[in-house]
Formats: structure tokens, sequence, C-alpha cells
């Protein structure tokens, strides 16, 4: 379950260190965009030690690295990966040979490590058009990719169009992602609202994320973690109902029935799955069956 | 290993810690500033030198201005700055 991404600046102490009690459900150790070309050697370092001294029991913990036509990514790779963390997010993902690449590289340093191979997973950021047209191609490139990521404010730049709070000019990128993603059985997480002090706006745009099909979306800002973890859990109805088939399914098999109805619906496999999803969420986010 | 250049690591920001190191052939000067001294002052140089002895650093001068960083924290910011002062991991 990943409802909340929370990016922390990678050479940052205070905000590494505390990354857990944010209540976030990944945060994502940023070595790229948030950390200046001077400061990538000290950004990695800092990043490693929180990882080998600090425990995050709370959360997930994401590493983003450098682009692969930097200097900096293998060096990223080297240092992180022997620390388990359990994602690593490549940057400007143009395609699957990118991955497979990355992936290359992770394999060499698990082995160094003394590691399972495939044992650090794999979460593309998507930022480009070229990205986006390939989102297919990136999803499906390699057993460690466990989800597509939209990072909208490179795509609109790379697009020569302005970002705005509406979204009209990333719909596409959306919906491409998203179908790609589920296509390949993975999930889709969505860029970051950018406006902090703009409540309304996230919840807006979150909730409309959600109904595109996004399963999270990445924040930039604390404040932003209670509401987009709001609308990413079952609410109280959904959950209750969630029950309701599941017990359906239950007496009507006892029944011996073949066809089974709740609520003057007949409840086919889809309304079953999407149950299961919503009773898996109930277990995640409450830590058992709330009835 | 020698220090053998100045330089510099960290900032002055809540939880971290700022860094100057400089060549000294002769001996090892250590000057400790920090926010916590009453309460930390032992563990903050034995987390500092604790990074020397990794590096094999026996003299030098480093001059530390701590604002309540962790353990983990003073040992990325020494192997920061003596590694952009030039020392190399064994």
């Amino acid at each position: 379950m990943r409802r909340t991404m929370l990016f922390l600046p990678g050479n940052t102490p205070n905000m590494l260190i505390n990354g857990d009690t944010l209540g976030a459900d990944t945060v994502i150790f940023d070595l790229e965009d948030a950390v200046s070309p001077d400061e990538k050697d000290a950004a990695r370092i800092l990043v490693r030690n929180t990882l080998k001294y600090q425990a995050f029991p709370n959360c997930e913990i994401v590493v983003r690295i450098n682009p692969t036509d930097t200097e900096f990514w293998k060096e990223d790779l080297k240092a992180v990966i022997p620390l388990k963390p359990d994602v690593i997010m490549p940057t400007k993902v143009s395609g699957g040979d990118m991955i497979r690449q990355v992936s290359a590289y992770m394999a060499e340093v698990e082995k160094d490590s003394g590691m399972e191979e495939g044992t650090v997973k794999i979460l593309p950021l998507i930022e480009t058009a070229l990205g986006v047209e390939k989102a297919f191609d990136i999803a499906s490139s390699d057993s460690r990719v466990i989800g597509l990521f939209l990072g909208g404010e490179d795509f609109t730049a790379d697009m020569h169009c302005k970002r705005t709070k509406e979204g009209q000019e990333i719909f596409y990128a959306r919906t491409r992602l998203v179908c790609a993603a589920r296509a390949c059985g993975i999930e889709a997480y969505d860029t970051p609202f950018t406006d902090v002090e703009d409540m309304e706006g996230l919840e807006r745009d979150t909730e409309f994320a959600k109904s595109l099909g996004f399963a999270g979306k990445a924040v930039i800002s604390p404040r932003h973690v209670d509401i987009v973890n709001a609308v990413f859990s079952p609410t109280e109805s959904e959950i209750e109902y969630a029950h309701d088939v599941m017990d359906a399914i239950e007496e009507g098999k006892r029944q011996g029935k073949g066809v089974i109805s709740l609520r003057g619906k007949m409840i086919d496999a889809p309304i079953v799955k999407r149950a299961q999803q919503v009773l898996e969420m109930e277990k995640a986010i409450y830590g058992g069956a709330c009835r | 290993m020698k220090i053998i250049k100045n330089a510099v690591a960290g900032t002055l920001e809540s939880s971290d810690l700022f860094i100057q190191v400089e060549p000294d052939d002769e001996e090892l000067h250590l000057e400790i500033d920090s926010v916590v001294a009453n309460q930390y002052m032992d563990a903050i140089r034995a987390a500092v030198m604790k990074t020397l002895e990794e590096f094999h650093v026996t003299t030098g001068k480093i001059f530390i201005k701590d604002k309540g960083a962790l353990d983990c924290v003073i040992c990325a910011r020494m192997e920061t700055a003596l590694k952009r002062g030039g020392v190399e991991e064994s």
C-alpha cells in the first residue's frame, strides 16, 4: 500500500531521520533534484548512513537516484543497495533499456554484497514525452518493476507547456501511465500537487487521480500527507460493503448457489476482486478487520 | 592517511553539523562546539574519532560546530569532509 509517497531531500538530516514519523506510507530519500551537484557526495553518504543506523519500521523506503546520463547513478546504487532499501527510483526513464541497465548494475551490487538478486525493487519515474509514450515498454521491462510513477513538472517542461492546478496538460500522461501499469499488473502513482498551501486544490487533484485509477500520490510536504492518505483510504461504507460481499459469497457457497446477489445486484468477479482489495487495505491501515 | 587540503562539509541547520578540516603533519587538533555539549560531548567526540580511525587519519586540524546531530550524521559529515580533504577510503 502506497497511498502517500513523501519526498525528503537527501542532504537534510532533520527530515531524513524523522522520515517515518510523518504519516506517509512511503518516504523517498531524494538524491536527485533536491540535492545540488556539489553536494551529491554528501547526500549519498548521509542517506547511506541513515539507512545503516536508523530504523524505519512504519514506512517503506525508496531512494531516488540520479539519471543514467550523469556520473552519479552508479555511485548512488553502490552506496545504498547494500543497506537494502525497499525500492530504487530511477529518474527520467525513457525506455525499457534504461531499466534493464539499472537492474543489471543493481544485480552486480547485490551479488557483491551477498544479497539475493532482485531483492531491491524498481519504481521508474516517468517524466518525459518519450517515457510516457514508452510506458508499457518500461512497465514490462524487468521483474523488479513494481509500478510506474509520473513526474508532472519535468513532463510539462518537456512538452513545452505550462503546469496548471487543473492538470489538463497531464491528463493524457496520467491515463496512459495507469493503463500501461494495469496492463502489466502493477500500480501507477501520481505526480505531487505542488502548491503547499492549497489544501482544497490538493484534495480535488487527489480525488481526480484516484478516479483515474492511480493507487497513490507523491507529496512534497508532510502537511499534504493526511489529505492524500484519506482520499486513497476506503470509506467506512466501502469497508462495510466489502465485508457484506465476502459474507454473501461464503453464504452462497454454503448453500451451493451458482449465482449470488446482494442488495438486489448480482455479485460478479470484478465486485469480489474490488471487495478483496478494500479488505486488504483495511487490514493494512487498521491492522485487521474493523467489524 | 593525511588530510591534504582544506575542506568543509555539513550545514548549521538543526540536527546537522558543520565541519572544517585542514592539513597538519604534526598533530591532531580537534575543536568541537556543540549546542548539546553538556549532555553529549563524549559521544560526539567518540563518533568523530571512530571515523578518523576508519580512515586511518592521525593528524590534521578539525573544527566542528554541532547543532544536535545524531551519530550517523556526525559520521557521514566527517566522512564527507575527509574525502573532500583528499583522504582516500582504505
